[in-house]
């Protein structure tokens, strides 16, 4: 048992700072970009997104394993994953515009960015291709959830400062951005082989 | 956008390719512009392969477009997209499988892209056949440019090889097919693509008046 939870352990580090996702795998770049510019919007962005993230993760989980592979169809992944995510995010849009319309106010458009999100799909792509148990995957969603989070703050309290800064007319808003992102990507390299797997 | 009948092909194609570079300009769908671009060979592919989904999704849909229910056209053109992307898949599973092992990932989530289903929505679902090819062609040539300058760029500077073969012998900076430097990479012919741009407006401005 406590082999299983050290192992877990690992999957939430190694999935949030050594192959996190946007420094190491360049996924959710669009998004990235797009919210950081504030801390507000930031921050109201991780939220939604570890919750979607590991519901997505459990549902597509149960329907790849309990579904597809009996049918002998998961070449159909794709069209199937997408579908499952479309239809959970303008689900929990409903449900949060009737439970409760503050939330709804302050995450909803989040919401709709997060479908066009490629680490939401990637997040169940690699569990089924990776074999990982329902738990696991549940870590992964989470880990996976909480390296974006990291990302996106510090991104964003980055990018709070840099609107003072002096930067060259070319490199003015997103070249700029892209420089510091790669300045992180590079401290973040620091943590390979923190865990080996 | 302006109608189909005084629109003419060539300016959609160009208006894909130059003006609104899906990359460089609309900075969408970054994601594989950074993860697959360390060698010449596999940013060529994903750029085709981008290519090759972004025009036969505009062809279908623009071709479906009488009988798809507006209330219900985002899950189709969803179907629709990942459909074309898992026969890219599998062609690339079959013919190329050497960079299909490295960019496989990357492949299945062109689903995802952003401006592959900005363009069905805003273009394909109101325009007819030869038009919505005509933009899908642009953006996806556009797409391709893109990932080609940076690929090559990128393996030039940071390997001294283009397609796997070597050109030059001095030591190559390193640093540019790390992960970390697609990040700068991108960004520095970002600045550029804007540096270029700002002159020629510049130059354009006085000649106006």
């Amino acid at each position: 048992m406590s082999h299983d939870f050290t192992r877990l352990f690992e999957l939430i580090v190694s999935a949030s700072l050594i192959n996190n996702f946007v420094f190491t795998r360049f996924l959710g770049l669009c998004i990235f970009f797009g919210v950081s510019k504030k801390m507000e919007t930031a921050v109201g962005m991780s939220i939604t997104f570890i919750s979607v993230m590991m519901i997505s993760a459990a549902i597509s989980w149960v329907v790849f394993n309990l579904v597809l592979v009996p049918l002998e169809i998961t070449f159909l992944e794709i069209i199937v994953f997408i579908g499952i995510i479309a239809g959970l995010v303008q689900l929990s849009d409903t449900i949060m515009r009737k439970v409760s319309p503050g939330l709804y106010y302050k995450l909803g458009i989040y919401l709709a960015l997060i479908s066009t999100n490629c680490i939401i799909l990637a997040v169940p792509l690699i569990n089924s291709g990776e074999k990982y148990t329902f738990i696991q995957s549940l870590a992964f969603g989470f880990g996976s959830g909480l390296g974006f989070a990291l990302a996106l703050i510090i991104m964003a309290s980055i990018r709070e400062k840099i609107e003072l800064a002096d930067v060259p007319a070319p490199f003015k808003g997103l070249p700029m951005a892209f420089v510091i992102t790669g300045l992180i990507a590079l401290a973040f390299t620091g943590f390979s082989g923190l865990i080996t797997l | 956008m302006s109608s189909t009948s005084t629109t003419n092909l060539k300016d959609l194609f160009l208006n894909g390719v130059i003006k609104e570079n899906t990359i460089f300009k609309l900075a969408l769908s970054l994601c594989p512009s950074i993860a697959v671009t360390n060698n010449l060979k596999n940013g060529v592919f994903m750029g085709g392969a981008v290519l090759f989904v972004q025009t036969m999704v505009n062809i279908t849909i623009s071709l479906m477009r009488n009988v798809i229910h507006p209330k219900v056209r985002l899950p189709i053109f969803m179907l629709v997209i990942s459909g074309w992307v898992t026969v890219t898949q599998m062609l690339m599973a079959a013919f190329v499988p050497d960079v299909y092992a490295k960019v496989g990932l990357y492949i299945a989530l062109i689903v995802a892209f952003a401006s592959i289903l900005a363009r069905a929505e805003m273009f394909a679902s109101k325009n007819s056949f030869l038009p919505s090819m005509a933009d899908g062609l642009g953006m996806g040539v556009g797409f391709l440019f893109a990932l080609t300058t940076i690929s090559f760029f990128r393996e030039l500077v940071g390997k001294g090889s283009l397609w796997g073969y070597p050109i030059i012998d001095t030591k190559p900076i390193l640093l540019l097919i790390l992960p970390a430097g697609g990040f700068f990479a991108v960004g520095i012919l970002m600045a550029l693509f804007n540096w270029i741009n700002a002159r020629a407006a510049a130059k354009a401005a006085p000649a106006a008046h």
